[in-house]
């Protein structure tokens, strides 16, 4: 191979879409119109759950000028597929949530189309419905999913993961020096990407449906509409164009409204564009699950876990979707970086008359790190020692096992040091010189100070037997220009899948980084390389990348065409004499499962994931006992990801991911009236601005996995995972009061401070232990 | 976009003489139209009953400030960046320019108005609790004639004014008599920018010897208007600052405040945090 002495990857070039957007010639989907492209809106429902009774046509409005479609007219299955198919299309007799699509319209002119939706009336006999788990799971609750004779009512989904000697646990919990108890619970969360969800669909009789959007994985979306319409997936097209944003919004939500379109065009006979505004996305598309998790521990006096017993429940909505595949990596992760001896998690998804929520960043690990790592700090409180103790002496260190049985790594790649970590993190944030400063003038301020951290790790890629299943193939084609031109199905949203992908590529084949091109995804021209979910993309899919640059160089050298050592004047030659002689040249490679890569799927046990990123984040807060708002004041997100391919865009992901996080910890929530978000505004849906946010201080530890291109891990998720537990545990320490409960916000911390009888941060003790 | 803009009616007239003539001409039909940072939201959201709209955004003669020693008189079609960036308002009126730039993001800022702003008579604008507190009054004009009004007779229930139909909000004047005032003024809002109030006050405190001489308090989110709260005013007047007179003046707000339970925020919270914002300003004083 060449000698090549500058590494693109580890370097930060610019984004392979970046000047596009930056000149506003990006082209998102509200940008495109086709010729005699009509525009499509929904008709929702207006109650949480009920029969609906009748449907009738305000005579004012020129009906004859519009496309009705009713799920009459699905010509397949009336259904959404994602894991199961009890979520409709259309609704038909039943609605199960508030904004539910019943019918769908569509006319030339768009600025009609909102009193036109309005003039449908829908009349319903409503039935009893449920908005929170607790609701769903109560003896009397109405069934409003599933069996109603199930012995849990309600129930989407359930794991049970029993790590160590876990039927030993009753004895351990009656043995034990200190039992402690906690209850934890977070909120919806709004994913509030930039763009909201839009789709132009066209159909024909001869070809079927080609759609095109924003969207993150084209081929969930080709799957849901085969069933929809009974189509061949060769008769399913799907274009990913430029999505402005995603967070796992655009996850599952565009398969919907990419079937409501294509069901408009085929009956319209035009090609149909359906975006909605920030209203309609609000209210109707999917959230994060709210959680409920309740923690028991086992704890020796000088604080090590011996035994845990978690029970955590997701709320679902009223349909499924993905809310089994949520609810396994929550489950994983309750676990957190620690050692148990032994540990029961239950976990239970549940539905309600909520809209279906649906993946966020995280995908259900936020929301049980936040119950692990707020409890960790509780039974500190109880014991009397510090959360730095009570960390120290569980955390899994190389040679031990996770929950699920799986090997910390003793030596050779991928092996992290957590009290290293710990202790980097603590001393950069000068952790213990300000929680002493705060501690000493606390007592005569207003403000009260506080710091605290969490202790986390992420797993990389599908959980389990999840990539041997997904089977991902990755493909490298030659140009006719003679330049590499890379396939995927994963799809760039802000997030840099384009510029990775093209670096790892670029460093594969000794090439310009601006000599590699990536093809938009195009399910008719990009074979499936799995959705971009999971923290996958920079493991998983790079690594695919770096062997079918591998396998396409090789092809090249075997026909003699290239040399060993060459440039890339010499690459592009021998590209263009191999085309001209052989004719089109494309690499393919599939997944291959590491061999030592065992999962147990009905015990949950085994190797989770290939890999981890682990990470400790400390948050600064301000907590003003004037108007009782917390901030968070400084940030220190210290983090190994294995090899950093991009370091600006990896310290772009890890700063967006606190920001969010903050928002999960301190500003969003989602306010639900009978199952209707009722703030489903900017205005009035709280995210901070960036004259909320601290100064976030981002730093890497680069360990190289095996698993991943150069080392790489993933990095896209584990940032969410890390500030409200972080936040929450520094308010604490401000405050001396245990908020368990997101999101947090002035109101909640008023109605605390004043209700204890006090209206600043006096010292109150901690609430639990047993 | 949820409204069909064909549905509406916009007339931009070249004069203010011409937009007199047609609010004159049918009163209360026309919704006048300035920076449009209200309007255009609702019209987005499908919620502008107002199906004619004048424009009145383009007309310079309602956008200027003009300084005298003695006072200062303010277009109501200027800015709110304009606010902030005259000199007089920064060194006269330091609540002014603090609650204008409160208001929205930059962008808003450059397009709305103070006029828009007091029209519009939200019970949680930025404006009116310093405008309040200054004392300004109010010059209101039609094709009738001029008359002003001081400010605090302007709003008289939730979002409703004392402008007539055929009436626009010409200009607000201030006099420059606030020398030996103590300002203060804070926004408790949903986050630190681009927030609508949980709660707000504005105000001017004169002590002498340790004894309040004069007090203003204007308010915002408190009652279904901009206010003064008078009641507080009354029970800190000649009253030296002391435990006791702080607990009293906390007690009148609760009085005479009936704020409301919404989607931003609590009742509850909201008096007892405007309670601690007035014990914050008597214990700066």
């Amino acid at each position: 191979m060449s000698a090549q002495t500058t590494h693109i990857v580890g370097s930060s070039p610019i984004r392979k879409e970046g000047v596009a957007k930056v000149l506003g010639r990006a082209q998102y989907i509200d940008d495109i119109a086709l010729p005699n492209m009509w525009f499509g809106a929904t008709v929702r429902s207006t109650i949480p759950r009920g029969r609906i009774t009748s449907i009738t046509f305000d005579p004012a409005i020129p009906w004859h000028e519009f496309t009705i479609v009713t799920a009459a007219d699905v010509p397949g299955e009336n259904t959404i597929v994602h894991i199961a198919k009890d979520h409709l299309c259309l609704a038909s007799t039943h609605v199960n949530h508030p904004n539910e699509p019943i019918l769908l319209l569509a006319h030339p002119d768009r600025a009609v189309l909102p009193a036109a939706v309005a003039a449908v009336h829908i009349t319903y006999d409503p039935l009893p419905a449920v908005f929170t788990i607790d609701q769903a799971e109560a003896p009397d609750a109405p069934a409003i999913w599933g069996d109603p004779d199930a012995p849990e009512k309600n129930l989407f989904k359930s794991y049970l993961m029993r790590s160590g000697n876990e039927s030993q646990l009753d004895a351990i919990f009656a043995a034990a020096d200190h039992i402690v108890t906690g209850e934890y619970r977070t909120g919806a969360q709004e994913q509030l990407y930039i763009e909201n969800n839009g789709i132009i669909a066209e159909y024909s009789a001869t070809h079927g449906v080609t759609v095109r959007g924003a969207m993150q994985c084209p081929f969930y979306v080709v799957h849901a509409l085969q069933l929809v319409f009974n189509l061949p997936a060769e008769q399913c097209r799907v274009i990913q164009t430029e999505t402005g944003g995603a967070f796992g919004g655009k996850e599952d939500f565009p398969s919907v409204i990419a079937a409501h379109a294509a069901l408009l065009a085929m009956k319209s006979g035009h090609p149909v564009k359906i975006c909605y505004d920030r209203a309609e996305d609000l209210a109707a598309t999917t959230k994060r699950h709210p959680s409920r998790t309740r923690i028991r521990t086992a704890v020796s006096k000088d604080g090590k876990l011996l035994g845990g017993d978690i029970a955590f429940c997701l709320d679902g909505g009223a349909y499924l979707t993905l809310s089994a595949t949520v609810l396994s990596r929550g489950t994983i992760h309750a676990a957190g970086p620690y050692r148990w001896p032994a540990l029961r998690v239950s976990g239970k998804a549940y539905a309600t008359n909520l809209p279906p929520h649906g993946a966020f960043r995280g995908f259900g690990a936020p929301q049980s790190i936040f119950a692990t790592e707020r409890h960790m700090d509780r039974i500190a409180h109880a014991l009397g020692i510090t959360p730095e103790d009570v960390r120290r002496r569980n955390l899994l260190a190389p040679g031990d096992r996770t929950a699920t049985g799986q090997l910390v790594p003793q030596s050779g790649p991928d092996t992290v040091d957590m009290q290293h970590l710990l202790t980097r993190a603590l001393t950069e944030s000068d952790y213990h010189a300000k929680q002493a400063r705060f501690q000493k003038e606390n007592p005569t301020s207003p403000i009260k100070r506080g710091i605290g951290f969490a202790t986390f790790f992420h797993g990389s890629g599908f959980t389990g037997s999840g990539e041997r299943r997904l089977n991902s193939l990755v493909e490298i084609e030659l140009t006719p220009t003679g330049q590499p031109q890379i396939l995927v199905s994963s799809t760039e949203f802000g997030q840099g899948t384009n510029t990775i992908l093209c670096q790892i590529a670029a460093e594969t084949l000794h090439l310009p980084y601006d000599f590699i091109l990536i093809a938009q995804p195009d399910t008719k021209h990009v074979p499936n390389s799995g959705p971009t979910v999971a923290s996958r993309t920079a493991m998983i899919v790079g690594k695919l990348v770096e062997r079918a640059a591998q396998s396409l160089v090789q092809s090249l050298i075997t026909s003699g065409h290239l040399p060993h050592h060459y440039s890339a004047d010499d690459f592009r030659h021998a590209a263009l004499a191999y085309l001209a002689q052989h004719g089109p040249l494309k690499a393919s490679v599939r997944y291959q499962s590491p061999g030592d890569i065992v999962w147990d799927d009905d015990n949950y046990k085994g190797e989770a994931y290939p890999a981890y990123a682990w990470a400790v984040y400390v948050a600064e807060v301000a907590v003003d006992t004037t108007t009782y708002a917390a901030t968070c004041t400084n940030f220190y997100a210290l983090q190994e990801v294995g090899k950093v391919l991009h370091p600006i865009l990896a310290a772009g992901q890890i700063e967006g991911g606190v920001a969010q996080g903050i928002g999960f910890a301190l500003y969003e929530k989602c306010v639900w009236q009978q199952g209707h978000m009722a703030n489903n505004q900017m205005t009035n849906y709280i995210m901070p601005t960036s004259a909320d946010l601290p100064p976030i201080h981002v730093a890497f530890e680069e360990i190289p996995s095996i698993h991943g291109p150069f080392g790489a891990k993933g990095i896209g998720e584990l940032p969410m995972d890390g500030p409200a537990p972080a936040i929450l545990n520094a308010i604490e320490d401000a405050t001396r009061i245990p908020f368990n409960e997101i999101p947090l916000l002035p109101e909640d911390i008023f109605q605390r401070m004043t209700a204890n009888g006090h209206t600043s941060g006096d010292p109150c003790v901690p609430e639990a232990t047993a | 976009m949820r409204s069909n803009v064909l549905q509406y009616d916009l007339t931009a007239p070249a004069t203010l003489e011409a937009v007199l003539e047609i609010l004159a001409y049918e009163p209360g039909e026309y919704t006048l139209i300035a920076g449009g940072t209200e309007i255009m939201v609702a019209l987005a959201a499908g919620r502008l009953a107002a199906k004619k709209l004048v424009s009145i955004n383009h007309l310079q003669e309602l956008r200027f400030i003009a300084v005298t020693p003695e006072a200062i008189t303010i277009g109501s079609g200027t800015t709110f960046t304009d606010l902030r960036k005259h000199p007089v308002i920064q060194s006269d009126f330091p609540l002014l320019k603090q609650a204008a730039s409160w208001t929205g993001s930059i962008a808003n800022q450059n397009r709305a108005t103070l006029g828009g702003n007091i029209v519009n008579a939200s019970p949680a604008a930025d404006t009116p609790p310093a405008l309040l507190a200054c004392e300004a009054t109010l010059t209101l004009v039609s094709k009738r004639g001029t008359r002003t009004m001081p400010y605090t007779d302007f709003h008289l229930g939730y979002k409703k004014t004392a402008l007539a139909p055929d009436e626009l909000l010409h200009s607000i004047h201030i006099k420059r008599n606030l020398n030996g005032y103590i300002p203060y003024t804070r926004k408790v809002g949903t986050r630190n920018a681009q927030a609508i109030s949980k709660v707000a006050l504005a105000a001017l405190c004169l002590t002498a010897e340790g004894v309040v001489k004069d007090i203003r308090i204007g308010a915002a989110s408190l009652q279904d208007r901009p206010a003064r709260l008078t009641a507080t005013e009354q029970a800190l007047l000649n009253q030296p600052i002391t435990p006791a007179t702080i607990a009293a003046a906390r007690a009148a707000l609760l009085t005479e405040t009936h704020p409301i339970d919404d989607i931003r925020s609590t009742a509850q919270y909201r008096a007892h945090v405007a309670a601690n914002l007035l014990e914050e300003f008597l214990l700066s004083l």
